[in-house]
């Protein structure tokens, strides 16, 4: 069992990094015009077939998942440290800090995400910045809810309290003794969060807040291709929407065989 | 209601209020760090430059340009108190007219898909609970894994693809028939306009419902009071009906208002691809052209609808659950039963 978990794992680990690192070389290949092959529908040479200016879209949508991979792992790796900031800072600095933080979390869960996202991206001048920072700050919630709870248990464990009779302090006692323990839920969560951080930012550019219609982005040739849905050039859409449905579950997949295998409970499967 | 439970609700609801304040100040600070011009945004670089000075000035003054953050936030605020949310720069009309009209086309979409995800959500839930590691629940569980990693306007793409376009059933986009007279849209008319773009966003609602709906219908199938139920030869429908559905409807509960976030967000997004004239369309205009009170209004109403949702749950909690509803001295002496559903269920 645990074999096979870390078979499917490898392999969708390296299905992701094969695609980010073929998307970045590729980067300037998506953009090649050639008007001579336009609008063809798939064929062997071009399996997802081209656009109406000649652009082959298979490079097209994996140069656009390369750009969400990276700008899924950077975002992702900002909002879990800021999950575990705020989780750390509600459990070991008293009940006041433990209500902000709460409230600051339904706050940020009571906007609708696709609307806040819209108001930072509006803050922050749009283009990448904008969804970049905005996908940053809003996806710490259910990480910092769920490792708050395992902080505040692991808080009222004997060994913390005698760490904090014998006068350590809050900040060592958050590093010698609670991060550790709550690494396996943090780095679940990381994973976790990359799926819905590439949604997001595929969602939020498709739009027109996000990534600027230059740039090869998954939401930037779904926009584009709502024109030509209607004269019947489905290639436009599907495909490469169906590759990032197929990227976001390997994501998923990694998580959850992380999950099985960092958690304890299931070591001897 | 006894004391204690109104008193819960009280500080629910005072809470409430808090959040949306926090929500506007949040929101309004935010819109105005905005580095764009909404000059430069919606006159045009180059038309901008053929302006005189006065018109200029007079634009300036219509965008709000230099006037400082707190205090447009002040009279912004309670002119809200008043129920003034003030004009749309786009619309050039009250932003609540423009919101309430609207809302009055997105309600029929998000309501139908929210109670539409809502039932068939728990449903699948609970089948896919009872039946775990069955292929019905091998089944539920495969189409909402891929349905969370699908985007809703993807989704939305492809069901135009079939059903407007490959088979012509619906019409491709809009709320009514183009070119028609308002009167004599038909009821039948809006319908056929609704059902695709409610579809998509009913589908995609379903997944997050049914999965933890699932997973709390496993956590009450593996109680102690399920086991007991069991062992005395209760089995089939009959011990789902009278251990499992009890059970699972305050989480339902707490679920199905919780999910109201989300409907709003992929309404954003589906109304996009099918130039449904509603809220979320709005607020894309509005962001798109810096449209700085309807897009400040269409957040307030969105978060205030949120939180109404959450404080109906809390309340639907009290009075649903006949624990709370006694009161806590009272709890106590239920039962074995009672108590241990009451931990299942938190």
């Amino acid at each position: 069992m645990r074999r096979r978990i870390l078979i499917l794992a490898g392999v969708s680990l390296t299905l992701l990094i094969l695609t980010a690192v073929l998307g970045f070389l590729w980067m300037e290949e998506a953009e090649a015009i050639n008007f001579a092959e336009k609008n063809l529908a798939p064929c062997p040479e071009h399996i997802f077939g081209t656009d109406w200016m000649g652009r082959d879209m298979f490079k097209r949508t994996v140069a656009g998942l390369s750009m969400s991979i990276r700008l899924g792992v950077l975002t992702a790796a900002v909002s879990s440290v800021i999950a575990l900031v705020m989780a750390a800072a509600a459990s070991l600095f008293g009940t006041a800090v433990d209500r902000l933080v709460s409230g600051l979390t339904d706050l940020v869960m009571g906007i609708p995400h696709i609307l806040l996202l819209i108001l930072i991206s509006c803050a922050a001048g749009k283009g990448f910045w904008g969804v970049t920072v905005g996908i940053s700050v809003t996806h710490w919630p259910s990480l910092a809810r769920l490792l708050r709870a395992e902080m505040m248990r692991i808080r009222e464990s004997p060994y913390v309290k005698i760490s904090e009779k014998l006068g350590m302090s809050p900040l060592k006692i958050a590093r010698e003794h609670m991060i550790i323990q709550v690494f396996p839920q943090f780095v679940t969560g990381l994973v976790l969060m990359f799926p819905h951080a590439i949604l997001h930012e595929a969602s939020i550019t498709f739009l027109g807040f996000g990534l600027s219609p230059e740039k090869p982005a998954v939401g930037v040739i779904l926009s584009e291709s709502m024109s030509y849905l209607i004269t019947g050039k489905w290639w436009l859409a599907f495909f490469p929407g169906a590759a990032l449905v197929v990227c976001v579950l390997l994501f998923q997949g990694l998580g959850q065989g992380i999950n099985r295998l960092l958690d304890p409970a299931g070591a001897h499967e | 209601m006894s004391k204690g439970t109104a008193e819960k609700l009280i500080f629910h609801f005072v809470r409430m209020l808090i959040l949306i304040f926090c929500v506007c100040a949040a929101a309004f600070f935010l819109v105005c760090a905005s580095p764009l011009d909404p000059l430069q945004t919606n006159v045009g670089q180059a038309a901008l430059g053929t302006l005189s000075r006065e018109q200029i000035e007079a634009l300036e003054k219509y965008w709000g340009v230099g006037v400082p953050a707190w205090e447009r936030f002040l009279s912004w605020f309670t002119g809200i108190l008043h129920g003034d949310m003030g004009i749309s720069l786009l619309y050039r009309r009250p932003v609540m007219e423009i919101i309430a009209k609207k809302a009055a086309s997105s309600a029929w979409l998000m309501l139908t898909a929210w109670i539409f995800s809502g039932f068939l959500g728990a449903g699948l839930g609970i089948l896919a609970g009872v039946k775990r590691g069955k292929w019905q629940d091998k089944a539920v569980t495969t189409y909402c894994m891929i349905i969370a990693g699908t985007p809703a306007f993807w989704l939305a793409l492809v069901l135009l693809l079939i059903f407007a376009v490959w088979f012509p059933l619906f019409p491709v986009g809009f709320s009514v028939p183009v070119g028609m007279e308002a009167a004599d849209v038909t009821l039948a008319d809006r319908i056929k306009h609704a059902v695709l773009p409610a579809v998509a966003l009913g589908m995609t609602g379903i997944s997050s419902i049914a999965m933890h709906t699932r997973s709390k219908m496993i956590e009450i199938m593996e109680s102690d009071y399920v086991l007991y139920a069991r062992a005395q030869g209760e089995k089939g429908w009959s011990l789902v009906r009278r251990h499992g559905l009890r059970n699972i409807l305050l989480p339902v509960i707490t679920l199905q208002f919780g999910s109201i976030s989300e409907i709003f967000g992929g309404s954003v997004l589906v109304e996009q691809v099918f130039s449904y004239p509603g809220l979320g369309q709005a607020a894309v205009t509005a962001g798109l052209g810096s449209d700085i009170p309807l897009l400040l209004g269409i957040t307030l109403i969105s978060a205030s609808i949120v939180f109404l949702g959450n404080f109906l749950a809390d309340v639907l909690y009290c009075v649903a659950d006949p624990r709370i509803r006694a009161g806590k001295t009272h709890g106590i002496s239920i039962g074995a039963e009672g108590k241990d559903s009451g931990r299942s269920t938190r």
